[in-house]
């Protein structure tokens, strides 16, 4: 009923000046942890940067599967019928419901490993039909130069990762067509949920000579537990999104989820703007900030060289 | 609410019934608490869309799905009748390495059925809603399936199989051979399971394997609403009250997933589902203690 009001009020105040209509973008994740957080609020923030303010002209609506993929589908059909604008799902599970529901409203995905494998499009240069987004395929040769830089000596490494995640898997398949080249030998290690991580950490002690965590949602929930794990028995861990540096990681090149985040509400705001959705290229993640850690470092007994900490965009302190 | 989200409320809840009939079949039938679903579920979810995405019919995907499942719960119950591992534990142990078979069945964790042939396929482009559709055949094939159990619970065998539920010395006394209706009654409970799976992958175009997470949760939810809205004499009634169990439990969640409007957050939702299903059980208590008063 208020949906018919406002199109009568908006036909009766047509002679005021185009103010940008009012939208609504409803965005959902299948869980929620702080990467994943942090790209849903990139996206809010960068539609406010586009002109859309929550508020003022746009309305957005978030929903957390709470890890449940029959609860995402639930999501995907109640956005599906409230009739948003632009829906933002966030995930592989989450997108492939919501690409599932709906043919006709736009959908841009986002931190989305491997779309075209995930049948969300068919073409990643040319998507076609209602979908884009942004794929969060790390830059993992950049992430392999960073581990030679600051310890050249390593030889093999060892990856904690939970092989239910898709996107992890995708990663982790790519690591190894990466790392022969560069010399490495990869050891994995496997944890299903989050109380499984430091087990598998402990795994890997003395099989490997540091330690790297993708951006594996279960791992990353619970990367304090592999953290420990790498001080007590000095291996360097090192992660694949720079939101793990702080909390204890030795360094991190790429993007951080807040920058996809923004990525993804720049294709938001251009479909809002009548741009169709198959006619925007999936795009890749992008980012190139490097972060370390001096401090945790050190703890793991390794000393960060000058040129890195110079060239660091940030130095946790 | 609106009409798209209710039905797919409805969707939902009504593949979930095959969930809350096998667990019926395992939890009040058999007595046998089975935690194989947990397992079952994305089992299959796994065989089907692996069928499905190398070009074999959907049925036979179904088809295959329910055999997978049913293969699950026998191997649950050789454990427990084979080897006397505590109910519980067998089905736990079936359920964790189905988490690695499932895996092993998929290749990679999730598996795409977005672009594929379903069961469904043949029915959308008749002129009505794709999200009318799905809860009308999916309606229809739980019909048919409730039925088929119901026949299959009156007849000699399936008296048998209740006999052994209720009081499997006192069967084996009548000449039952317990062990034999429990195999195909676990076998039975996990191949509906296994075919819930098979069509939630089809109609959400995905199978993961974290599709299981909770299932049990869910069926026995499920179950015990219908249980006490229909406070079931029959067999017939328990079906039926597992059917609307189910559907009540996702109608709640759909309600809950609505209440931000109230204040309450994304990271509410299973307290509100909790609270919403509590409600549901307890409201007909309400009112039968004022009756008898």
């Amino acid at each position: 009923m208020l949906k018919y009001l406002a199109a009568v009020a908006a036909v009766g105040f047509l002679a005021i000046p185009a103010k940008a209509e009012d939208v609504t973008v409803a965005v959902t994740a299948i869980v929620e942890h702080p990467a994943l957080d942090a790209a849903r609020d990139g996206v809010r923030d960068g539609l406010a940067d586009a002109g859309y303010k929550v508020g003022e002209n746009l309305t957005f609506l978030y929903e957390s599967a709470q890890g449940n993929p029959a609860t995402a589908a639930q999501i995907a059909r109640k956005y599906v019928g409230d009739g948003p604008t632009v829906i933002v799902p966030i995930s592989t599970p989450s997108a492939q419901a919501v690409v599932a529901a709906t043919k006709d409203i736009p959908v841009v995905f986002t931190a989305v490993t491997d779309p075209v494998g995930a049948e969300l499009v068919k073409d990643a240069a040319m998507p076609g039909g209602n979908v884009t987004g942004v794929s969060d395929l790390s830059p993992l040769a950049d992430h392999l130069a960073l581990i030679k830089e600051i310890t050249p000596d390593a030889k093999t490494i060892g990856v904690i990762f939970n092989p239910g995640e898709a996107n992890s898997v995708t990663l982790i398949e790519k690591l190894k067509e990466f790392a022969g080249p560069a010399g490495y030998e990869v050891v994995e290690a496997s944890a299903t949920k989050t109380a499984d991580v430091q087990q598998a950490a402990r795994s890997l002690v003395g099989k490997v000579d540091v330690i790297y965590v993708p951006t594996d949602n279960t791992v990353v929930s619970a990367l304090e537990a592999a953290v420990k794990v790498a001080e007590e028995n000095g291996i360097p861990l090192y992660a694949g999104d720079t939101d793990s540096v702080p909390r204890g990681a030795i360094a991190a090149v790429g993007f951080n989820y807040y920058d996809i985040g923004l990525q993804t509400a720049t294709i938001v705001a251009k479909v809002l703007k009548g741009e169709s959705p198959g006619s925007i290229p999936v795009m890749q993640a992008e980012g190139t900030n490097l972060v370390v850690n001096p401090g945790a470092a050190k703890k793991m007994g390794v000393t960060i060289p000058e040129a890195v900490i110079k060239r660091a965009n940030t130095v946790v302190q | 609410m609106s009409e798209i989200a209710f039905l797919g409320a409805v969707e939902i809840g009504l593949v979930y019934a095959f969930v809350a009939i096998g667990v019926f079949l395992a939890f009040r039938v058999l007595d046998f608490p089975d935690l194989t679903v947990d397992g079952s579920f994305p089992l299959g979810a796994a065989v089907a869309a692996v069928m499905i995405t190398s070009g074999i019919d959907p049925w036979t995907g179904c088809l295959a799905a329910i055999l997978a499942g049913a293969v699950a719960g026998l191997v649950t119950a050789f454990l427990n009748q084979r080897f006397g591992i505590l109910h519980l534990l067998a089905s736990i142990l079936t359920m964790i390495a189905l988490f690695s078979i499932n895996l092993r069945i998929m290749g990679r964790p999730n598996v795409a059925l977005i672009n594929q042939q379903t069961v469904l396929t043949p029915f959308y482009g008749l002129g009505i809603p794709d999200y009318y559709v799905r809860p009308l055949v999916i309606f229809v094939l739980v019909i048919i399936v409730a039925f088929l159990v119901a026949r299959f619970l009156a007849s000699d065998f399936g008296l048998a199989m209740r006999a052994t539920g209720v009081n499997a010395k006192m069967a084996r006394a009548q000449g039952v051979r317990t062990g034999v209706h429990i195999y195909v009654g676990m076998a039975l409970a996990n191949g509906l399971v296994g075919l819930a799976g098979a069509l939630f992958a089809q109609t959400n175009g995905f199978a993961d394997v974290t599709t299981g997470i909770g299932t049990i949760v869910v069926g026995l939810a499920a179950v015990i609403v219908g249980e006490t809205l229909f406070r079931p004499r029959t067999i017939v009634l328990a079906l039926i009250g597992c059917v609307v169990g189910s559907v009540i439990y996702r109608v709640a969640i759909q309600f809950a997933l609505g209440a931000d409007a109230i204040g309450l957050k994304a990271s509410d939702l299973n307290l509100v589902t909790a609270v919403l299903v509590a409600v549901a059980l307890i409201l007909p208590r309400l009112r039968g203690r004022k009756a008898t008063t």
